[in-house]
């Protein structure tokens, strides 16, 4: 019980590396962008790759009609994810102290997981409405309106997950070091449930 | 099955290796046959190994160029006006050609050499000599541009210069044509002993790059031609040719063609500077201009400076020793180890080297052969290194491949003629097509020259290129020399006159140039660094505009309330922080050249308007996809109007 009881101490731990390192990364690369532009996405705000990458991402936008990165002030998510993340990974190390000292069933481990699981997956979900709205909600007066072939509005929203041409870009979004540390610590936790679930069994 | 893969691993690994082996041996060999188009073709958006910087000569600009491939990169404006970029026409810029007889819109520029660090060229800066009105410029390498011009008081034909000393102590001037020192209103007739010459060194600030003339050296009124350090044992000396030491004052290609033999004049700067310590040296009036830009300000400022420190060789009997040279020499190379100095002697058969050691030998058992002006002359033979006989017509300069050769020019017989230092052979000699003068090895001016390539820079074009008029261009050829013998790979025109160049590995400088100034360390007084910043002022007849430009708007486009008769200055800033994204800037009927303004910077210009109307402004470099529509307007009313100032953008 005590080794699990460690592991779920670092899992729920390593869900601060989030305060640290980028969750979600998105390049725009273009002909004229051998080098792409890059936002980094932290649960606090995104940041640009480069010094001035969220910049000129904004500039080029503004050609279509897009509306600028958004500060931390302007989307709830960016203090709530933050409040959110401290507090499971607090409640996760407590856990884990619990079961060091045989308070805490290891059963518990898994439900913490469980509602950490259900927690990502909502604001995955979260970010692709704001990816959605980012790309499609634009600017009636915008200087470029392109159409597809059916004569729909174009919309410019960048993947979720892996590659999208949009116009002269190539945008990639993947995951980024951070949400590889959190899937890491939701392992560890999860391993922490089946040996101590093992060691009671003993 | 896991067995055989690693058994086909294996030998592909082993034939890899066969295969590699086999292509090393076929380049040692394969020198001499390979395909010269082969050896300078850069593919499209691949590198060049070394940026070349060649002089633009009468141009009075410094180019880039890329090497082996010969392209072309840049024109850095240095001592002449350059509409292109607005150098010299932009308010900003205007200081930068200051000098004591007011505004100068040209100079001649002819010798670049790159900042060292232990005798090894390290790309801080380069400099580069004005001639005409005697100058010297830094470039700073970091943004490619002129970032301070001297000038040099008791100078005229500033040719033996910009040379730097092996841990750019000094960036060293030498004066070609003596002049009544100070100057004043004399019969030329008189010039025997009343026109004097001077060498001037300029110290250089080891952090910032600044420069200040130190010292000067005033010398005999002989023609100083060219210059170099020494280095290596050697350093703390440098080394002058001489000519016209008849001292004559007029027809000169017959009058100053009389003595066998003229001079190099060896100059102890380390002694020099002992002297200055211990208090000696005449400070004496003199007015030259120093001009700085300031990469924070974006602005040029122009001083002038009021004297200078002067030591006369004739009073200082250790300071200057003169080296009888044969006929006429002009360039004054020196070799990697500091040991030989070579005179090339433009009306001399052979090619004279001095040995320093030898030099050292004879000032310390005091072997004078007389003196002039109280400057002690050694004796040839004692000094005397070696001579190629023979080498050809003509010598003019030499530099080195770090491998104990030596490759001389001659203008004469148009060639490149490679021979041995210490044996003095020839071992192989190339047409030049024409007229070779300087010749460059990249780091030749140096502890550590890199003897792969040669370029040979020729006065003379004629049948090279299809024919475009009278004039043309100058051609630069490129040698291949890592072999034994010399082979030609490529022949390129240039800027003006390739005078002489520099060139340095590309490694040492590609990764710190600049992509952008960063808006938020403009501090220049009338920057507007974002549009809720601009707007327009007016002081009396005097009105000042703060515009800002971003892909694909001014702001603001559209200004009423100026009048005939205004000076209208538009303060122009670049808000973009994305590299490669210059804005231009030009009005219809401005008296002046466009603005080029690269991301983060301020630039200025001045236009009075003569005549009522609307008149229009544009963006001159296509920066975007709607760079047609960048564009604004500006009415212009009588001058008793009393329409007040106003400006917008979209109407807001
Ligand atoms: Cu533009």
């Amino acid at each position: 019980m005590k080794k699990s009881s460690i592991l779920m101490i670092v899992g729920a731990g390593l869900l601060l590396s989030l305060f640290y390192f980028p969750l979600w990364n998105i390049e725009l690369g273009a002909p004229q962008y051998p080098i792409p532009l890059g936002m980094n996405i932290y649960i606090d705000g995104i940041k640009g790759v480069g010094e001035f990458d969220l910049q000129n991402i904004d500039g080029l936008n503004h050609y279509i009609g897009m509306k600028t990165i958004p500060k931390p002030e302007q989307m709830w998510e960016f203090t709530v994810f933050p409040l959110v993340v401290a507090s499971m990974a607090i409640l996760g190390i407590a856990l884990g102290i619990g079961g060091y000292f045989n308070k805490v069933k290891p059963s518990f481990f898994l439900v913490w997981l469980i509602v950490m699981a259900l927690l990502g997956i909502a604001g995955m979900y979260d970010f692709n409405l704001w990816l959605i709205d980012y790309g499609s909600d634009l600017d009636p007066h915008a200087i470029m309106k392109m159409v597809d072939a059916q004569g729909n509005p174009l919309t410019y929203e960048p993947p979720l997950f892996g590659h999208r041409k949009i116009l002269n870009f190539d945008a990639y979004s993947y995951p980024h070091l951070g949400a590889y540390l959190m899937g890491l610590g939701l392992l560890l936790t999860f391993l922490a449930f089946v040996l101590g679930t093992k060691s009671k069994k003993q | 099955m896991k067995k055989y893969i690693t058994l086909s691993l294996v030998s592909c690994l082993v034939g890899l290796t066969f295969i590699s082996c086999n292509k090393s041996k076929q380049n040692n060999k394969g020198a001499l046959s390979s395909n010269a188009a082969e050896k300078v073709y850069v593919a499209p958006g691949e590198y060049d190994e070394y940026y070349g910087f060649f002089s633009g000569g009468f141009s009075g600009q410094l180019s880039v160029y890329g090497l082996p491939s010969g392209r072309l990169f840049k024109v850095i404006p240095v001592f002449s006006q350059d509409p292109e970029k607005g150098y010299g026409y932009s308010e900003e810029t205007k200081p930068m050609l200051m000098t004591s007889h007011g505004f100068i819109p040209w100079d001649d520029s002819h010798h670049p050499d790159i900042s060292q660090t232990n005798g090894e060229l390290d790309g801080r800066w380069i400099f580069i000599n004005g001639n005409n009105t005697p100058r010297i410029a830094r470039i700073d390498l970091e943004d490619f541009s002129t970032a301070e011009i001297i000038e040099i008081p008791n100078s005229a034909g500033n040719h033996s210069s910009s040379f730097v000393t092996e841990n750019t102590e000094y960036v060293v001037a030498g004066t070609r044509f003596s002049v009544p020192i100070p100057q004043r209103d004399i019969p030329i007739k008189e010039y025997k002993g009343n026109f004097k010459g001077s060498l001037s060194f300029i110290k250089v600030d080891q952090q910032s790059g600044e420069m200040d003339l130190a010292f000067q050296i005033q010398m005999p009124g002989f023609n100083y031609d060219l210059s170099h350090p020494g280095r290596g044992k050697s350093h703390g000396w440098f080394f002058f040719t001489t000519y016209n030491t008849e001292e004559a004052h007029s027809l000169l290609e017959v009058n100053a063609s009389q003595n066998d033999k003229d001079f190099i004049a060896a100059v102890n700067w380390k002694k020099a500077e002992e002297y200055i310590k211990a208090g000696k040296g005449k400070k004496m009036p003199a007015k030259y201009a120093h001009n700085k830009f300031d990469n924070a300000t974006h602005m040029a400022t122009h001083t002038m400076k009021e004297e200078v420190l002067i030591l006369d060789a004739s009073e200082f009997p250790d300071l200057v020793y003169l080296l009888p040279t044969p006929k006429s020499p002009h360039g004054c190379d020196v070799d990697p180890s500091g040991e030989y100095i070579i005179g090339n002697g433009k009306l001399s058969a052979n090619l004279t080297v001095h040995s320093f050691t030898k030099m050292l030998d004879a000032i310390e058992k005091k072997k004078f052969d007389g003196e002039a002006y109280g400057l002690p002359i050694l004796k040839f033979e004692d000094v005397l290194a070696g001579v190629v006989e023979q080498p050809g017509l003509g010598p003019l300069h030499t530099e080195f491949d770090g491998k104990g050769n030596a490759y001389t020019t001659f203008f004469i017989s148009s060639e490149v003629v490679k021979w041995k230092l210490g044996t003095w052979e020839i071992i192989d000699r190339k047409p030049t097509f024409y007229s070779v003068g300087h010749l460059m090895i990249p780091g030749g001016n140096s502890r550590k020259p890199d003897g792969k390539y040669l370029v040979a820079m020729n006065k003379i074009t004629k049948d090279r290129y299809l024919p475009v008029g009278p004039d043309l261009n100058h051609s630069a050829q490129l040698y291949d020399i890592s072999g034994d013998k010399m082979e030609l790979l490529l022949d390129f025109p240039t800027i003006g006159e390739p005078h002489y160049a520099a060139a340095i590995k590309a490694d040492k400088i590609k990764d710190k140039a600049r992509q952008i100034y960063k808006l938020d360390e403009n501090k220049h007084p009338y920057a507007a660094k974002s549009p809720a910043e601009t707007k327009v002022t007016r002081n009396g007849k005097e009105v000042h505009i703060y515009m800002t430009m971003i892909r694909s708007h001014f702001t603001p486009d559209n200004i009423e309330g100026i009048k005939v008769g205004d000076k209208v200055y538009f303060h122009v800033t670049n808000l973009e922080q994305d590299f490669d994204v210059p804005h231009g800037i030009s009005m219809l009927g401005a008296n002046t050249a466009e603005l080029l303004v690269t991301p983060g910077k301020t630039e200025t210009f001045v236009w009075e308007p003569k005549q009522v109307g609307v008149w229009p402004f544009y963006c001159t470099d296509f920066c975007s996809a709607l760079h047609q529509e960048m564009q604004g307007y500006v009415r212009v009313s009588p001058a008793d109007s009393t329409l007040p100032l106003s400006w917008s953008l979209d109407d807001e």
